[in-house]
This record gives structure tokens, C-alpha cells and sequence, in this order.
């Protein structure tokens, strides 16, 4: 038996206790003093519901996004050698890097109707700058690293036998693809899917430059409980961190039932 | 069946396989036997087409399949680690084979799972076809791999070191009940092993290889008894090694333990320095006298054993000689 | 010759890593490199005045001093919570670990929300940190405290993982020999975990550096005094000072990009691995 046990379990809890679940506590202690009509009103006013709409809209089609092209990532990474490899594998990583601002303020610049990118959607008629186009592009570049991260090592450990088992028993590389590789990594995916799900909900700093912040229409929820904040309004504020909170941990939660049901299946 | 002409391959700068030539009667059991490296698993490997050769050719039943993706092949492969969907039924396992077939080969849904059921009933499985590979043991696992790769009515059937991974009771059983199997079915197969045991025990010939080359292909009884090359006498079997005096340098005389005859007047006297149980013998070890050399005898254990220290005369009753270039120049008693 | 079973035809392999590039190439590269550009649209003096202002250089030195209280905090946790979790089995181990990862399932939002609902003026102690002339919203500790809780998690995550992995055989063998419990931390297990450990320095420092949304929550923005680096960027943008506003951003850029190399050597030359949450 090592010692220590008492100091650092004591330390972490207290820790734990005073950094984190005192303060998410209070939240909900101060959701419950509103009382039910109070908080039902102003947690689920029509400003509010536009808000979560747009959240949770734009974080689904950036999840998508990003689950589609996460796994082609990821597949190119773990799968095929290319000059440069090393550097495409660690730009992946600048979402986690970068700080959230700056990736704001850059996006914004690249897709003004003068910007880089902009200035080439312009004559198409395709605004991207201050609609949920550009919002879905900052939330893709939020979560683009949490599903190359949760696919690639699953991935990795797939092992070339069970691709090659389908080979010897007649299937095509897409047939191996679809009905051997996909399920396998679908656990996976899933995870990177609701991850970045998760974050896109909550982002702030990356989305609030390039978003526009139009009430009804381009404020995203969170940007809506600094505004709310802005104006002492605590009761909207409370009530919208409230239900955004609880509807992250229901993804998350929903997600771990679904991984733990496949891994009591498949034994794993 | 099976016709390999001068089959080459190299990994890098690594040569793997230098010119192998090997035919396979139809219904024929096979083991390529050797030790890692040798080659065995990249031979069964481009049989299969999993892996293609440099040069040479692949004939399967008269077809030219040098080039034939594995896919086309039609050959049952197993693997050492089963290879089994994690994600699928083990009934769904043994019917994938038939369920990406297309066009008018493609069977309905219930024929599949009838023969799948039918299958695990050949495989001793039946009624766990809704299981997860992950909820069966390694025997299990191994017995659905190859119902999996029956499944498709294979024309040869490859296992790759197929009791690799499992524990050793398992593996008795196992092997006793695959060489039933392949009593019953008939069908050509071929397995590496790196197990001379599990070589002698199922096949009907052994390919002895090393390094990239077939030392010596032949009955089980043959390869033991008469092994051509001293790779393959010491390789398959125990054996000692003696160098030969009074001839060209590095020609050995080799014997195994049990060929010997005790004699009082012997020509080599063994001064024994371990004594052991081995089975239904004596095994004692130690150096010959005045050689020096290491030897190793059993001993009758109806007999008392042989006590530390002793001295045991005797004569190899049964003996091959190898000079320096590995040929043979003399075999049999002396 | 025939291509191997498990690979694709080199036309599809093309394809996938074309898709792959143009894709990272849009959404990450454009992003950095737009940053540097801007920053330097009317050359280096405008670049390097812009820094040179007296706010920018409060902002940096604001944003040093939060790095250097919170990471060594989350640090010093980091360590005790993966020694806890990763020596002793204890009931509610995994509980524990939920609990830990959970400020990366908040919002950097709410995260600075709740503080401000404890200690702002009308929060549950604001009146009694009002009555002893405590001030910690719109000041430097609430920017601590926010920073804190955002990289909480940061140190232990990457630890647990690895000193799962080492086992405790060391440390046992250690006590065996007569060792006491710092000594055995000190000479066995932090030369074991250092690497590991300057890993998750590392992630939780850029997180510190560059955390937006909770601290702009708490801090007030006041320049000079409670503008953080990030927050610094936004001021400046929103006034329409763009050459600003990117130049700060650029060493925020700077400051991602050595993260990212750091991390890539010491995961080239010691195997670590990120976990996917960050």
C-alpha cells in the first residue's frame, strides 16, 4: 500500500469541491429560486428559443460537417504517406491551440464580402459573413480536431487481419469499407460527433466576430447570456446557461449510454 | 490443386522467398513448418493473394492465378488472431462471406442463415449464432474463423498459425478435432506452424522451410526419421551433434536421444551432470568424454535412473552424417 | 504487380488526400496565415507600434500573470488527482473522474456566468465582499478563478492515462526499499511522469493564455487593468483597428503554433498522446 492516498484524494476533493461543483451549484440553486413560470419565461422567451435554435442547428450541421470530413482526415492520417504528414497532423490541432478570439476575428476577415474567400462568393450571391453560414464555419473549425482525435486511434488499432478476412471472403473495398471498417469505427465517430457537438453549443469567442450578433436571427445563445448579463438581467442569464448546460449533459449522457451498450455487445 | 513455380518475393531490401517450387494434391492436409522468419507465412500468404509474389506463378486447380485479387480467389484463409467482426453475430460472421456476393450467386437472406446455422453445427457451435465474438472463448473464436471461412465453399482452405493463441489444453483438443474435420471433409488445406508437434501430429506431408528456402518436403514419419539437411534435423525433433573426427573439417554426425544403445564397451562415455523425468524416460544431459561435447540420452525408466556423476557408455545405433556444405554423405545405422 | 487487399487504387488514394488537404487547407491554414497578413498589412512599423502601446503591453503582462498563477494551480491538482485515481481503488473512482472532466462540457460562457453569480455585486457574497472592500469580479482574481475552472482538467487528464499505464510497481518497489512517500514522488514517480506532465502544462497554458469567453464575463474590460490578451483583440477590433487588433492576435497565433510544435516533439519522441477533449 503507498501512502498518500489520504493527502492527495483529501486535496483533490477539496479542490474539485471549491473550483468547480460549488460555482456549477450555484447556477442551479439560483435556477430554482426563480420558480417555475419565472423561469420558464425567460428561459424559453421567443429571443431565447431563436437562440438555442441557432445553436443547436449550426452546431449539428458543423458536426456533420465535421464528421464527414474528420473521418476522411483521419482516414488519410492513419492510412496513407504523403510528404508533409507530420505538419498537416499537427495543424489539426491548432482549434485546441488557437485562441478562440483569434480564430474569430480571422474567419470574419476571410469571409467579408472583401476577404480572401469572401471576395469570391460575393458575385455568387453566397453571404457567409454575419449569417448561420459563417457561424457553421467557425463551429467547424472549433470541432474539426475532436473527431480526427477520437477516430484516428480507433482507426489505428483496427488492424489490417479483419480487412483483409472480408478480402479472402469475397468483398470489394467498398463492401469492406461499409459493412466491416464503418461499424467499427461508428463508436468513434459518434464520440467526435457529439464532442464537437458539445463545444459548438457553447462557443463563444470564435463565432461572436464573423456571427454579426443579430437578435432573432444571428445571436447565438451564448452570446445571448452576455447580453442578458450586460443588463443585470441575472434571471435570463441563470435560465439559458441552465438549459443549455442540461441539454449538453443529455447529448453527452445519451452518447455514453449508446458506447456503453455497443461495448456490452461486442465485448470490448 | 496446387502448382507453385519458382515463386520469389522480397520485402525491401529483405528476401523472403527465393524460388519456391511446391505441388499440393487435392485433399491434401499440408504444414509449412519452420521457424520465424523463414518465410512459411508470406508463402501462405500469396497463395491466398493477400500478398503477391516477384516473380513466379500461382496455379490453383489448373488456373493460372498469379495476379487474381484475393477477392476472386476463392480460398478460405484463417487467421492466428480470428480475425472475427467484433460488431457482428457470430451467425452474421460466418454468412459474410455469402451476404456481399452479387448478382445471381447472391442467396436470399434465410438460405444464408441457414447455411450459417448449418456451419456452426459442423463447427460444435450451434445455438450461438446471436452471439458476439466477443462473449465466446478462444476456442470458440477459432472454430467460428473457420466456419466463417468454410462458409463461402472455399477450393483450398490457408490457416495461419490456427492455435497460435490459444492455451495448451485448448490446443490438444482443437488440433484432434481439425484433423477429424478435415478426415470428414476432404478438403485440400494448408497451415503454418512453427510447432513441429502440431506439423507431425495433422499432416500429410510437412514442407520443412528456413530462410526463404523448402529444406526438405515429405511424410511426418520421413521428416523425422530421415532428415535430409541439419536444419531440418535439428529443427524437427532433438538432436545431437557431433563433429567427426578424422574427416574434412565440419562434418557432424547427428542422433537423437533415444537412438542410442546402451553398451559397456561403447564408444562414447557421457558423464552425466542433470537427470530428469521426461515422459516415459530418463533424460540425462551433461558432456561426452574426451570430446567435451554436450549430449543429451534417454534412458529406459523402467530402469533405475541414472545417478549424478555417473559415467554411461554407449553406442548411436542410428545415425546421419552431414559434411560441411549441409549434404548428406552417410545415413542410416552404423 | 497486383495492388494489396487493404489498400485503395492509388486514383482513390489521390482523391481522399486531396479532399483532405484542400479541406484542412480552407478551414485551418487560410485562418493562421489571414492572421499573420492582416497583422502585417501596412508593414512591420504599424505591426510594432501596435504592440507597443501602453494597453497591449498591460494586456501582456495581465495575461503572463494569469498563466503563472493558474497553470502551477491546475498542476499541483493534476498531480494529486492522478495520484488518487491512478494508485488506490476507491468506490466512486469514475464518478470522480466525470466530475473533474466536467468544465470542458460547460460553456466558457457560463463558466464565467457562475462566478459572477457567486461574487458579483448582486451574486450570493457580493454584499458581504462589498461590506470588507473584497473585489473579485471585474478584477484580476475573478479572471484567475474563471481561468482556473476552464483548465481544470487539463493536467490530470493527460496524466491519469499515462500512470494508468505505468502501473505502481515503481513506486512499490520504492517503499519496499525503505523509501518515504515524498521521496519516492520526488525520485520515482515525477521523473517518470515529467514529460507527461510538461504535455499537459503545455495544452492547459495556451488554454489560459487564450481563454476568451469566461474572462470576458468576469473581467469588465477594463483597459489597462483587467484586458487580457484575447480580450485586448476584441477591444480593438471592435473599434475598427484592425492592424491592432491582429498584431496582438498574431502572438496569440505565435504562442498557438509553439504549443503545437512542442507538443508534436514530445509526442514524436515519447509517445504521448492527446486525449479528443480539449
Amino acid at each position: 500500500m503507498l501512502p498518500g492516498f489520504g493527502l492527495s484524494f483529501g486535496f483533490t476533493l477539496a479542490w474539485l469541491t471549491l473550483i468547480v461543483l460549488i460555482p456549477l451549484a450555484t447556477i442551479f440553486l439560483k435556477a430554482a429560486g426563480l420558480g417555475w413560470s419565472e423561469f420558464l419565461a425567460v428561459g424559453f422567451s421567443r429571443r431565447a428559443m431563436a437562440a438555442y435554435q441557432l445553436s443547436f442547428g449550426t452546431a449539428a450541421v458543423a458536426g456533420l460537417v465535421n464528421a464527414v470530413f474528420g473521418l476522411i482526415v483521419a482516414w488519410v492520417l492513419v492510412r496513407y504517406d504523403f510528404t508533409g504528414k507530420q505538419v498537416v497532423s499537427a495543424l489539426v490541432d491548432l482549434p485546441f491551440a488557437l485562441p478562440t478570439a483569434v480564430a474569430g476575428i480571422a474567419l470574419t476577415a476571410l469571409y467579408t464580402p472583401t476577404g480572401w474567400i469572401g471576395q469570391f462568393l460575393e458575385p455568387l450571391g453566397i453571404k457567409v459573413a454575419f449569417t448561420w453560414i459563417g457561424i457553421t464555419i467557425a463551429l467547424v473549425f472549433i470541432g474539426l480536431p475532436f473527431v480526427v482525435r477520437s477516430v484516428e486511434p480507433v482507426l489505428a488499432d483496427l488492424g489490417r487481419e479483419v480487412e483483409e478476412a472480408a478480402a479472402t471472403l469475397g468483398a470489394t473495398r467498398w463492401q469492406t469499407f461499409t459493412r466491416v471498417i464503418f461499424p467499427a469505427i461508428g463508436p468513434a465517430l459518434l464520440t467526435g460527433f457529439a464532442l464537437a457537438f458539445a463545444r459548438g453549443v457553447g462557443e463563444y469567442g470564435s463565432v461572436i466576430f464573423i456571427s454579426g450578433n443579430m437578435p432573432g436571427r444571428t445571436e447565438i445563445a451564448p452570446l445571448l447570456i452576455v447580453t442578458q448579463l450586460e443588463q443585470y438581467a441575472y434571471a435570463g442569464a441563470t435560465a439559458i446557461a441552465v438549459v443549455m448546460m442540461l441539454a449538453s449533459f443529455a447529448v453527452l449522457l445519451l452518447i455514453n449510454l449508446v458506447q456503453a451498450a455497443s461495448r456490452r455487445r461486442t465485448g470490448a | 490443386m496446387i502448382h507453385l513455380r519458382g515463386i520469389t518475393k522480397r520485402f525491401g531490401d529483405y528476401p523472403a522467398l527465393h524460388g519456391i517450387d511446391l505441388d499440393v494434391a487435392p485433399g491434401e492436409f499440408i504444414a509449412l513448418l519452420g521457424p520465424s522468419g523463414s518465410g512459411k507465412t508470406t508463402l501462405l500468404r500469396i497463395i491466398a493473394g493477400l500478398e503477391f509474389q516477384d516473380s513466379g506463378t500461382v496455379l490453383l486447380g489448373g488456373e493460372d492465378v498469379s495476379s487474381l485479387p484475393v477477392a476472386q480467389r476463392h480460398v478460405g484463409f484463417v487467421f492466428q488472431h480470428y480475425a472475427l467482426f467484433r460488431h457482428m453475430t457470430v451467425a452474421d460472421n460466418v454468412a459474410f462471406g455469402l451476404s456481399v456476393r452479387r448478382g445471381k450467386d447472391r442467396l436470399p437472406k434465410a438460405a444464408r442463415h441457414a447455411r450459417a446455422e448449418e456451419l456452426l453445427r459442423l463447427v460444435q457451435l450451434e445455438g450461438l449464432g446471436s452471439r458476439y465474438p466477443g462473449q465466446l472463448s478462444g476456442g470458440q473464436r477459432q472454430r467460428v474463423a473457420l466456419a466463417r471461412a468454410l462458409a463461402i465453399e472455399p477450393r483450398l482452405l490457408l490457416l495461419d498459425e490456427p492455435f497460435g493463441a490459444l492455451d495448451a489444453k485448448v490446443r490438444k483438443d482443437l488440433r484432434r478435432w481439425l484433423r477429424d474435420l478435415h478426415k470428414q471433409m476432404g478438403l485440400t488445406s494448408i497451415f503454418v506452424t512453427h510447432d513441429q508437434e502440431e506439423a507431425l501430429e495433422l499432416a500429410d506431408r510437412v514442407v520443412v522451410m528456413n530462410q526463404g528456402r523448402i529444406e526438405q518436403i515429405g511424410a511426418p514419419d520421413a521428416v523425422y526419421m530421415n532428415p535430409e539437411t541439419p536444419f531440418v534435423s535439428h529443427f524437427v525433433g532433438e538432436t545431437n551433434r557431433l563433429p567427426v573426427p578424422g574427416t574434412a573439417a565440419g562434418s557432424e554426425i547427428h542422433f537423437r536421444p533415444h537412438e542410442i544403445t546402451l553398451a559397456p564397451d561403447g564408444a562414447e562415455a557421457l558423464l552425466v551432470d542433470n537427470v530428469f523425468r521426461k515422459g516415459a524416460v530418463w533424460r540425462a544431459e551433461g558432456l561426452l568424454e574426451g570430446s567435451g561435447q554436450f549430449v543429451e540420452l534417454d534412458l529406459p525408466s523402467s530402469g533405475e535412473a541414472p545417478r549424478l556423476g555417473q559415467t554411461i557408455r554407449f553406442n548411436p545405433h542410428r545415425a546421419r552424417m552431414f559434411n560441411a556444405n549441409g549434404d548428406q554423405t552417410q545415413g542410416e545405422t552404423r | 504487380m497486383s495492388m494489396a487487399p487493404t489498400s485503395e487504387s492509388p486514383l482513390a488514394r489521390a482523391a481522399l488526400i486531396t479532399v483532405a488537404l484542400v479541406f484542412l487547407g480552407f478551414f485551418l491554414l487560410l485562418p493562421l496565415l489571414a492572421v499573420f497578413s492582416e497583422a502585417l498589412r501596412q508593414g512591420a512599423g504599424p505591426f510594432l507600434d501596435a504592440l507597443h502601446t501602453p494597453d497591449a503591453l498591460a494586456a501582456i503582462r495581465l495575461t503572463l500573470l494569469i498563466a503563472a498563477i493558474s497553470v502551477p494551480l491546475n498542476m499541483v491538482f493534476g498531480v494529486a488527482a492522478s495520484w488518487a485515481i491512478t494508485k488506490f481503488q476507491f468506490p466512486g473512482k469514475a464518478l470522480l473522474i466525470t466530475l473533474i472532466d466536467l468544465p470542458f462540457s460547460v460553456s466558457p460562457v457560463v463558466s464565467g456566468l457562475i462566478f459572477v453569480l457567486l461574487f458579483g455585486a448582486n451574486g450570493l457574497f457580493g454584499a458581504w465582499l462589498a461590506e470588507h472592500d473584497l473585489k473579485i469580479i471585474f478584477a484580476v482574481p475573478g479572471i484567475v478563478l474563471a481561468t482556473v475552472f476552464i483548465t481544470f482538467p487539463f493536467v490530470a487528464r493527460e496524466l491519469i492515462p499515462l500512470m494508468l499505464e505505468q502501473g505502481k510497481d515503481d513506486e512499490e518497489a520504492a517503499i519496499s526499499l525503505g523509501a518515504n512517500g515524498w521521496q519516492t514522488f520526488w525520485h520515482v514517480t515525477l521523473p517518470n511522469i515529467r514529460w507527461g506532465l510538461l504535455y499537459g502544462v503545455l495544452l492547459c497554458n495556451a488554454r489560459a493564455m487564450g481563454e476568451f469567453g469566461a474572462v470576458s464575463v468576469v473581467s469588465g474590460h477594463i483597459r489597462g487593468e483587467t484586458n487580457t490578451m484575447p480580450l485586448h483583440v476584441e477591444i480593438l477590433y471592435n473599434e475598427y483597428d484592425f492592424v491592432g487588433a491582429f498584431a496582438v492576435a498574431s502572438l496569440l497565433a505565435l504562442l498557438a503554433l509553439v504549443t503545437l510544435i512542442a507538443k508534436t516533439v514530445l509526442e514524436w519522441r515519447f509517445g504521448l498522446h492527446a486525449g479528443a477533449r480539449h
